[in-house]
């Protein structure tokens, strides 16, 4: 049994002479939620990437659900969820349609997936819905929508990549509800985010600045590390001496 | 291999429901093979001419007589004096005046030889062209038949023309290959080539690279269905031409679908390899439109003849596939050509399928490094 559900050391990324990742070594418990901050052009997308198998690392190690991200990124795939920030629903399917989809892709059984989709359904609120095309849905529903979906196939850990842009504050807080009770069920949530109040409900949290791992920990310790009275302060500091501009 | 028919018919089923571009799709080949078929066309019918008899004799009466006889023309004025002929010509209905001379047979019998001028309203060039040739031709196969049965010797040479395989220069007959290139270029590359962008632009595509499934079950998931349309589009467009325009199909149906296919390969392997370069669905049209149909259209021999192009576009048209296509197409359809006949741009097509899908899988990979 792995010991963590994410375990880096060393973790780079170059293109070309640019440094995107460098040298980044974190681990991440298994059943908490981790919050991984940084300006943009910091490297989180990079090394989402990497850890998700979308990228090859240039060097370094790292291990997701104890599985070598090089060698075993076929097994680690089965057993990641990801969600972006565009939701990636499709608009000319149905709710169930898109259930049944990326069910599907993920390979579970006809059975299981008819019981999975109405579970889904009344667990979003979504039942009467069920048949509507998703391009006729409120951003909120999609998000709770897409979050069920990347979930569907019980994996290990999830990967939400800004999965909060350009909703409101109400749904904001609504979704990560969401997230406290999938980390209750002893799934990890990796998230990023821009919101800093977001970053306060994170178990634990790292802020990249120019592909560095600059700060880690929880939030509270990071506050008395940094002398910051919030996790907003911190992330301003640090990012105020990074030397990339944005991209 | 359930995820893959999942996809698959996640596929359709989104095709399916986007009703505007399925009326386009399987709308398109039937308007414009009505289109190329009927309004475009490089034969002539019914073109309102006016003669000017100075001569009025037998001859030159059975002469008109044929000139009428045609489809091609009407002969809407006799006219009595040159001076009118202007006149006429402003009205603007009149394509061609045929001028008899005075004296027309006497100076036949005697001098081997009686003038007829032909003049046309040269504003619109092609027309004029094809008008004249018409009747010089007419008017030649008169002579001729003349030769034989009055022995009125005939000084010179006589060229003897047959136009070999499309008799009656019928231009549907040349139109309906380009179309079909035209179509699945259409259909198989834009359409492809829009469908791939547009996952990426909405950020499925990423979810889809995080799945299990593999790079190639997308490729091939999101081919297949553009496939079918377009063998569905391919077999709509030869109904019509065989069976509304009469298209001569001279050829092996196997043979044909087999390129046919062969082609549509082509196309979707283009469609896959420009969905690797754009990033979003604009790109990949632009792309598909200007850079692929555009030159399809205008380099491939479908309307103009490579031929007549000048030496550097001759050498541009080498690398555009559906030159190639048409080549086969047309061999097979008129000529009735074999594989032994057409082997040569059959084994093109198959190098620049093999390359572009080479070329796909090496962006889709270097993408994924």
């Amino acid at each position: 049994m792995p010991e963590y559900a994410i375990q880096t050391e060393n973790l780079t990324r170059k293109f070309g002479d640019f440094i995107a990742v460098d040298h980044i070594s974190f681990e991440v418990q298994k059943g908490e939620i981790f919050g991984f901050l940084g300006a943009n052009g910091a490297g989180k997308t990079t090394a989402m990437k990497m850890l998700t198998g979308l990228l090859t690392p240039t060097s370094g190690k790292a291990l997701v659900t104890g599985r070598d991200v090089y060698t075993e990124a076929e097994f680690i795939k089965k057993q990641i969820g990801y969600m972006s920030q565009k939701f990636s629903l499709y608009d000319d399917l149905t709710p169930r349609e898109n259930i049944r989809f990326y069910g599907g892709i993920y390979g579970i059984s006809e059975e299981y997936l008819s019981q999975k989709i109405d579970e889904v359904l009344e667990g979003t609120g979504l039942k009467d819905q069920g048949d509507k095309l998703v391009q006729a849905l409120p951003l909120g529903w999609k998000q709770k929508l897409a979050f069920s979906i990347a979930i569907l196939h019980n994996p290990k850990i999830v990967f939400l990549d800004e999965p909060t842009g350009g909703v409101d504050p109400v749904t904001r807080r609504a979704f990560w509800e969401q997230i406290y009770e999938v980390a209750e069920q002893g799934i990890t949530v990796f998230v990023t985010t821009h919101y800093m109040d977001e970053a306060e409900y994170c178990d634990r949290l790292s802020i990249m600045v120019d592909g560095r791992m600059d700060a880690i920990g929880s939030p509270e310790d990071l506050k008395h590390e940094f002398s910051a009275s919030s996790v907003e302060e911190i992330f301003i500091k640090l990012a105020r001496s990074a030397k990339r501009g944005d991209g | 291999m359930n995820s893959f028919a999942g996809f698959v018919i996640k596929e359709f089923k989104q095709i399916y429901r986007d009703k505007r571009t399925l009326t386009v799709l399987f709308g398109m080949p039937v308007i414009m093979m009505i289109l190329f078929g009927f309004a475009i066309r490089n034969e002539i019918s019914n073109a309102e001419i006016g003669i000017l008899d100075r001569s009025k004799d037998e001859v030159t009466h059975q002469i008109i007589q044929k000139l009428e006889a045609t489809d091609a023309f009407q002969v809407r004025a006799y006219l009595q004096d040159v001076n009118e002929i202007e006149a006429l010509f402003r009205e603007g209905d009149i394509k061609e005046v045929v001028v008899f001379e005075a004296n027309f047979r006497q100076k036949l019998v005697r001098e081997q030889r009686a003038d007829i001028q032909i003049i046309t309203d040269a504003t619109n060039p092609n027309l004029a062209n094809l008008v004249q040739s018409y009747t010089a031709n007419i008017i030649q196969d008169y002579v001729k038949a003349l030769n034989s049965e009055d022995q009125i010797e005939q000084a010179g040479i006589m060229p003897k023309v047959r136009m070999m395989y499309n008799p009656e220069l019928r231009s549907v007959n040349l139109f309906v290959p380009g179309l079909i290139a035209v179509i699945l270029m259409l259909v198989s590359t834009l359409m492809t080539s829009i469908s791939i962008t547009r996952e990426k632009e909405m950020g499925n595509m990423e979810i889809l690279l995080v799945s299990p499934l593999k790079p190639y079950h997308i490729i091939i998931g999101k081919v297949l269905p553009y496939l079918v349309l377009s063998v569905v589009n391919v077999i709509t467009i030869l109904i019509l031409a065989i069976f509304v325009f009469q298209v001569p199909f001279e050829g092996s149906y196997l043979l044909f679908f087999a390129e046919a296919g062969l082609f549509t390969l082509t196309a979707l392997a283009l469609g896959v390899f420009i969905s690797s370069v754009a990033s979003d669905q604009q790109t990949a049209m632009m792309i598909s439109l200007a850079g692929l149909l555009l030159p399809t259209v205008l380099l491939s021999g479908f309307i103009f003849p490579v031929q007549s192009m000048p030496e550097v576009l001759q050498w541009i048209s080498h690398i555009i596939p559906a030159k190639w296509f048409l080549i086969i197409v047309r061999g097979i359809m008129l000529k009735g050509s074999e594989l032994l006949m057409v082997w040569k741009e059959t084994l093109i097509l198959i190098g620049m399928t093999v390359f572009f899908i080479a070329l796909s899988l090496k962006k889709f990979k270097v993408r994924l490094q």
